[in-house]
């Protein structure tokens, strides 16, 4: 795998790391698709990581 | 009824155990590490299981009922992203490490990598007494849900002595490949049952929209009751798993390396699918019973289950909770007994550098310290205190506070014996520090910024761990080569 590659997926886990941190819901009280609009984004954050996640073992895997 | 229901339930675990013992070696790997033969599903399932305990169960839910949606940000999102990249850059390295040079325990990685039977010793006790409480609040959290669904037709000390019975029989019995087996079904059971759980609640309390309209708006956003500080820096906390004795275990049990692939990519979706039922009943929970206090909070899904699914589906339900539970007890246990016997017992009967224990007696040692454990938690748990479900968090911080180890043990050919003794050392004074003057304090953060302890913790532990090894000499080329040069 490609040095380029590598550093691209480091980046996205910190950027995945940083909306994490989801500071423009913080005061929301929304109702969106039947949930609190703050429960939502996290919901849809842990089927992020489980891409992410993907990507890394897919593209990182250490095993030749 | 109810009572009739989870017998049949704790019955067919134990014969889950008892009947993976067929396939059992008779030695002290395939007792503590299964031979290190298992697959991706029965790993995933171990390792959620395992990692899924009452306090995650009981306690988020307890949580969220007083904190609101934020729990989950805080809890569960958190480890969604952690978790997995601890199994990826640290887990399949440990495997290959403990594959390598045959090691059951932490203990014996970091004996040898910095060459010192010491800071083995060391770290042997701390990891020990963070554990104690840990598994305490599992025995807790199983005797109070019997008594609590069961409307004390069998009282708290009855359940907690049901459980370690259980869990003590196939554990002693099948090893690492019995709880494996046990916490494989288990986990299917609670994260089945806990969706079962939702949906009936939530059609009894009249669809989700109603029973959400009756909540205070203010558990539906994040600002009321968390602080930003406080979710950024509670992503310390799962860096837990990388330094926890029994996750280690389940590691090492993996058939190859590749095993690991679907447990890292699958572990943020078991999350959500466990914790986003739990949350949310803990805050539909403020409808039914809007005065709960104190350790009570943390009954309120029991109680949802009660007030919402009376009988045979109460037996049901609630065999989903003790699912979580042994799933945790069971493989803490065993890792204990694996640490008392490879790290204590093994070395010092050591002669000429010849193991003076055949693999049998391994065995039988490591399941007389599984009885010992289990017999000496249970009685503890008899006087306990119910805010001992407060401990959990710091359980957690300390087990963090200690990660910044297993990377340097994996990531840094230059850190020394003494850069790890000195970095262990800042852990025990800043955790004694933070513990005895603010574990009485729910929701405790530094000065009220919602920096949590943890930060500050392995902020410090790393800086120590760095500044000492650089001043100090590495441990010889020999050993670095074993290590890094493979």
């Amino acid at each position: 795998m490609k040095t380029t590659h590598r550093w691209i997926l480091y980046l996205l886990l910190v950027v995945l790391f940083i909306l994490h941190n989801d500071f423009w819901f913080w005061g929301t009280f929304e109702i969106f698709l039947g949930l609190p609009i703050g429960l939502l984004y996290h919901i849809l954050f842990c089927f992020a990581a489980s891409v992410l996640m993907y990507l890394l073992v897919k593209f990182m895997w250490r095993e030749k | 009824m109810i009572l009739a229901v989870i017998l049949i339930y704790l019955a067919l675990v134990l014969s889950l155990g008892i009947l993976s013992h067929k396939f059992f070696r008779n030695t002290g790997e395939d007792y503590f590490v299964a031979s290190r033969n298992i697959s991706w599903f029965m790993l995933l399932m171990s390792l959620f299981g395992t990692h899924m305990t009452a306090f995650s169960i009981l306690g988020a839910s307890g949580e969220a009922y007083r904190r609101g949606i934020g729990v989950f940000a805080l809890m569960a999102s958190s480890s969604a992203i952690i978790v997995p990249c601890v199994f990826l850059f640290i887990g399949t390295r440990l495997w290959k490490i403990g594959k390598k040079f045959g090691y059951v325990t932490q203990v014996q990685f970091f004996r040898d990598r910095w060459e010192s039977n010491g800071l083995g010793l060391l770290l042997f006790i701390v990891l020990v007494l963070l554990l104690i409480p840990y598994l305490l609040i599992g025995v807790m959290g199983g005797g109070d849900t019997i008594s609590k669904i069961t409307e004390n037709a069998i009282p708290q000390w009855v359940g907690g002595l049901l459980i370690s019975a259980v869990v003590l029989c196939y554990v002693t019995y099948s090893g690492m490949r019995g709880t494996a087996w046990v916490n494989t079904f288990q986990t299917l059971v609670f994260m089945i049952l806990g969706g079962v759980t939702f949906v009936v609640i939530i059609y009894r309390m009249g669809g989700f929209s109603t029973a959400l309209s009756k909540v205070d708006t203010s558990l539906l956003r994040q600002a009321d009751h968390i602080k930003p500080l406080e979710l950024l820096t509670y992503t310390c906390i799962p860096l837990s798993v990388g330094m926890f004795p029994h996750i280690f275990s389940h590691c090492l049990t993996a058939k190859d390396v590749g095993t690991f692939r679907y447990p890292i990519i699958l572990y943020p979706v078991c999350i959500a699918i466990v914790w986003v039922p739990s949350v949310l009943l803990g805050i539909l929970g403020n409808v039914d019973f809007p005065a709960l206090k104190g350790p009570e909070v943390n009954s309120v899904l029991v109680q949802m289950i009660r007030q919402h699914a009376p009988g045979v589906l109460a037996g049901f339900l609630g065999a989903g909770v003790f699912a979580a539970i042994m799933s945790s007890l069971d493989s803490q246990t065993l890792s204990l007994g694996s640490m008392f016997t490879n790290d204590i017992v093994r070395p010092y009967l050591r002669k000429g550098g010849k193991d003076q224990m055949s693999e049998k007696q391994q065995v039988w040692v490591g399941r007389l310290f599984v009885i010992a454990i289990i017999s000496i938690t249970y009685i503890i748990s008899l006087i306990a205190k119910p805010s001992i479900f407060r401990l959990a968090i710091w359980s957690f911080t300390g087990f963090s506070g200690l990660f910044p180890v297993v990377v340097a043990a994996l990531f840094w050919k230059g850190s020394t014996k003494h850069g790890i003794l000195a970095s262990i050392f800042s852990v025990i004074l800043l955790w004694l520090f933070f513990f005895l003057r603010y574990w009485q304090t729910s929701g405790y953060t530094v000065g009220g910024t919602g920096i949590m302890p943890v930060a500050v913790i392995i902020l410090v532990s790393t800086t120590t761990l760095i500044i000492v090894s650089l001043i100090t000499k590495p441990p010889s080329s020999e050993t670095i080569d074993r290590y890094f040069n493979t």
